[in-house]
């Protein structure tokens, strides 16, 4: 049945076949469910669509933005596509949510299968293309400019890195409209995802997009780490950079380290699934530990590549709202570089019940323990941080707090769960599923939030709005806490995860409740797009031109906001940590470079990354499908592009130092025309991105 | 003098070239570490997998060590004139003489490729087939993949070249021949292992 032209794809595929082939109430409801989610992304592509043609607005998106190899571009561009697919994925929660507040007894909204899809499509948008994109945009766009660079190394790379991810998460938007989807999970485990038991589409859509991304991330990874080696600015030694430089240097590490593994269980299980090889099957000789091994030497590590990178935000929102240094510096490091090393020693703990033997569990177990030690480290330090510091419980000081109390929650439940004998009993229930999310959300999905708050008004020129941002934050902490924490009890009660349906009323009230918090989570995501809205509408009052409107620290905070195209007009030297705010201290941040301006060479805009992306996309679909013809094509245009792409010599352009020099007279002229503001007036419109700093407020 | 980069010969005048060169060199070599975990972990399920033979052929009906020990000087030998290909660039002895060695290595590289699929024919031809056992899925998972990487150097080798025809010898092509080389003397390193764990220590 097999088609040379659409491969396997066939009308089974169209988003109506479940509602089509409904025989009881539940398949009609769960068809119509699938077919709104269908329609709703169809729509969403369809009207953005619209409006970049009706605004004409196409080639501006393709010149200025798709084709760019700006970091900071690319940046937003990840941020952007981060925050589009956690629209998704919290919708997709909260359908879930529904199901088990009305599965007692069998029933709900969704048949089991479509359950299935549900939670694997979930966790899978949510680890690729919600927490990495959005730490990866914000390491791109933060990291060249804290440590005095022009851009990344590789910024063609950076470009078809964003590409690949890109094409992953489309992908996965494509899984939505021809489907079905993985019914495997987010880590997506053989055998169950062999083609003996899933021979259809849905474990290749998920094989491809992860494997996309994998493939994005492992380049981020090189060029992050290379940039934080080879770019650094004159001055700048490793123990001067900002602790975000430093989470990102140990994140970009593990990306390196970490992704090749999740690339070989994907590669494998794709060799299995379409040679019919024998790697992870349970007959003809494979062995699923091997994947089990695999995919955990890249999720464990995975996980604290999420958490670094918060971390990092978490030490720029905790020092500059509250007018101080970061307390323990030096030890902050060291924790550091402990966390990424401790963290490819404990995979083991997410199977610790598949049969390896006590002593082999135990030792995993204590290693996962030892990781709480260093991430202790860093809580005092940020508590210090604090202690007598001039605090300002700004919105990201809401997130901040919020992670301090619930984080430590999380990872002691975390210490719970690395006590093999008691993970025995709770394992694969609802608390192991509590435990994840009192990690991922408090600790990098608020770290996430606080950092576009902080980093906001850098790249577009204008703060956000403060009132809709407390809405905000004050709800994802409830709407946290109520659907969270419900889970822990219900999986000490025994509830497992992923359960369509179940019998046990005494689970039910907890369901609801869990409910509620997810309702919750929904208001909050539209806080989020109020906050955005107004702020847009009211950009006139919230505009900081000058760039500093927290009074920052890190040299970020020295150029005007949004920040030109060259970053630097002048590369900065810089002698010590914080060197902004030695600068501001003497008042010395508004002098004309000494030297003069220099002209600038700029990398000029390429389409490599956006063709390679498209052809990926392409290509991970052609391959669901089986569709070889395209396949074949789609590799030949990736290869055709690399080498044409050899051949060209001409990928810099000059900015003249005239023109940098008129940019900085022009801010210079700002500079001078606004006020320099105090603490207390952060949040009014006189913040015009002047600071006055804090540590001299008390003397004036 | 300012060289860094013994090996590139770029110059006084190419302080900026030099920078460059620094970077994409280090950045190569970082990607080089993720693609050695890339093998080390095929290594790995390859030793984990090897000894579930499901009833198929063995290593002793299978591997034919007079052929593989070809294409290992074959591999050697090609990485001996990679090299030289490099010291023609940095003793500056010419186009000529660069896109020499160059070919030669490109021959040796084609005609590894050769003998290995020949191989892989044969072991299909006696049941040797990955579908077969998890010891060949195994197999077929490691050996292939490096081969394929020959396969992709060659290719890019035959850019490299046609960039040399189009621009001679400047910068770009400079910096691409040290990357380049630094693949192909990889692809040895990781072929040395496979001679090593895969065959002698499957006939052993
Ligand atoms: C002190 C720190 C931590 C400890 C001791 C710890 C411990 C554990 C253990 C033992 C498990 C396996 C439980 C089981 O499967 O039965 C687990 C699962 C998990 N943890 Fe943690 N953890 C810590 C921090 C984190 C952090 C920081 C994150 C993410 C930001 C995280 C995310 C996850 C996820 C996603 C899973 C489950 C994946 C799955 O099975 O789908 N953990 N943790
Ligand atoms: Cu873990």
């Amino acid at each position: 049945m097999s088609d040379i032209l659409l491969g396997r794809l066939d009308a089974s595929a169209l988003p109506w076949h479940e509602l089509a082939i409904a025989k009881t109430g539940l398949e009609v409801i769960s068809g119509i469910v699938g077919l709104t989610a269908a329609l709703l992304a169809v729509l969403g592509a369809l009207l953005v669509a619209a409006a970049l043609t009706w605004w004409r607005l196409w080639g501006p998106l393709w010149r200025d933005w798709l084709t760019s190899l700006d970091h900071k571009k690319i940046g937003i561009m990840y941020v952007v596509l981060a925050f589009v697919m956690l629209a998704r994925a919290v919708s997709e929660a909260g359908v879930m949510r529904l199901q088990q507040a009305l599965g007692l007894g069998g029933g709900g909204i969704v048949t089991p299968d479509h359950f299935g899809q549900l939670f694997s499509t979930h966790g899978t948008i949510m680890i690729f293309f919600v927490a990495m994109p959005f730490i990866t945009g914000l390491i791109n766009y933060v990291m060249p400019l804290q440590i005095g660079a022009r851009d990344v190394s590789f910024p063609l790379l950076n470009s078809v890195s964003l590409g690949l991810t890109a094409a992953g998460a489309a992908l996965m938007m494509v899984s939505l409209v021809l489907q079905p989807f993985s019914t495997g999970g987010w880590s997506g485990y053989p055998p169950f995802t062999e083609a003996a038991f899933n021979p259809g589409a849905g474990p290749d859509y998920w094989i491809w997009a992860v494997t996309l991304s994998s493939l994005g991330s492992t380049l981020t990874g090189i060029n992050f780490t290379v940039t934080l080696y080879k770019e650094r600015c004159e001055g700048m030694h490793l123990m001067r950079m900002p602790m975000f430089c430093w989470t990102s240097l140990c994140t970009a590490i593990l990306m390196i380290f970490a992704m090749p593994p999740l690339t070989v269980a994907t590669g494998l299980l794709a060799l299995d699934r379409y040679l019919g090889f024998h790697i992870f099957t349970n007959d003809g000789g494979g062995n699923m530990m091997m994947f089990a091994n695999l995919f955990w030497l890249f999720g464990h590590p995975e996980v604290y590549i999420l958490i670094l990178p918060a971390f990092g935000v978490w030490n720029e929102v905790f020092s500059t709202f509250s007018g101080k240094g970061l307390f323990g510096y030096r030890a902050l490091v060291m924790a550091t570089m402990c966390i990424a090393i401790l963290s490819f020693t404990v995979w083991v703990h997410h199977f610790f019940t598949m049969g390896q033997s006590a002593d082999l569990n135990a030792i995993f177990g204590i290693a996962t323990m030892a990781i709480g030690i260093p991430t202790g480290v860093k809580i005092y330090d940020w508590m210090l941080t604090m202690y007598k510091g001039r605090v300002r419980i700004s919105v990201p000081m809401v997130y901040g707090i919020g992670f301090l109390f619930l984080f430590v929650l999380g990872g002691t439940t975390g210490v719970i769960l690395a006590n093999p004998s008691i993970d025995y009993q709770v394992h694969n229930t609802l608390f192991l599923v509590a435990h994840f999310h009192n990690m991922v959300i408090p600790g990098t999905l608020f770290g996430m939030i606080a950092g576009y708050t902080l980093w906001f008004p850098k790249a577009f020129g204008f703060r956000l709005n403060d009132r809709w941002g407390y809405r905000a934050a004050g709800l994802w902490i409830a709407g946290f806490l109520l659907a969270f924490f419900p889970l822990y009890i219900l999986g000490l009660m025994g509830m497992p995860r992923r359960m369509v349906a179940y019998f046990e009323g005494a689970w039910l009230p907890w369901t609801l409740i869990a409910l509620t918090g997810g309702a919750l989570i929904g208001l909050a995501l539209l806080c989020l797009a109020v906050q955005l809205t107004v702020s847009l509408r009211d950009r006139a009052a919230l505009a900081v031109p000058v760039g500093d409107p927290w009074d920052g620290r890190s040299l970020e905070w020295a150029l005007p906001a949004p920040v030109p195209a060259w970053n630097f007009p002048v590369l900065p030297v810089v002698e010590g940590r914080d060197s902004f705010m030695e600068l501001k201290k003497n008042g010395d941040h508004l002098d004309r470079p000494r030297d003069g301006f220099a002209d600038i060479l700029l990398p000029r805009p390429s389409m490599v990354g956006p063709v390679i992306g498209a052809a990926g996309l392409v290509a991970g679909f052609a391959l669901t499908w089986h569709i070889w013809w395209l396949t074949v094509l789609t590799l030949a245009v990736i290869v055709g592009a690399m080498v044409a792409r050899g051949f060209v010599r001409d990928t810099e352009y000059t900015v003249p130092a005239a023109e940098v020099e008129a940019r900085w007279n022009a801010w210079r002229a700002l500079a001078d025309a606004s006020p320099r503001i105090r603490r207390r007036d952060e949040q009014r419109p006189a913040n015009r991105g002047h600071a006055f700093p804090a540590a001299q407020e008390g003397e004036a | 003098m300012n060289r860094r980069h013994p090996g590139l010969n770029l110059g006084e005048a190419h302080d900026s070239a030099n920078d460059d060169a620094e970077k994409e060199v280090f950045g190569f070599w970082v990607f080089m570490m993720s693609d050695a975990i890339l093998f080390g972990l095929l290594f790995a399920t390859y030793v984990v997998l090897q000894g579930n033979l499901n009833g198929g052929p063995g290593p002793a009906e299978l591997f034919e060590m007079p052929s593989v020990l070809i294409q290992t000087v074959l591999l050697l030998t090609s990485s001996l004139t990679a090299g030289l290909a490099q010291l023609a660039m940095k003793h500056e002895l010419g186009t000529r003489r660069i896109v020499l060695w160059l070919l030669i290595s490109l021959g040796l590289g084609l005609a590894f490729l050769t003998m290995e699929m020949r191989d892989f024919l044969t072991m299909t031809s006696k049941g040797g087939v990955p579908q077969a056992s998890g010891f060949l899925s195994a197999f077929f998972a490691l050996v292939p993949l490096h081969g394929l990487h020959v396969a992709a150097t060659c290719l890019w080798l035959l850019a490299l070249l046609g960039q040399i025809a189009r621009y001679g010898t400047d910068d770009a092509t400079k910096t691409a021949m040290l990357r380049l080389g630094i693949l192909w003397h990889f692809l040895d390193v990781v072929w040395i292992g496979i001679f090593t764990i895969v065959y002698v220590g499957g006939l052993a």
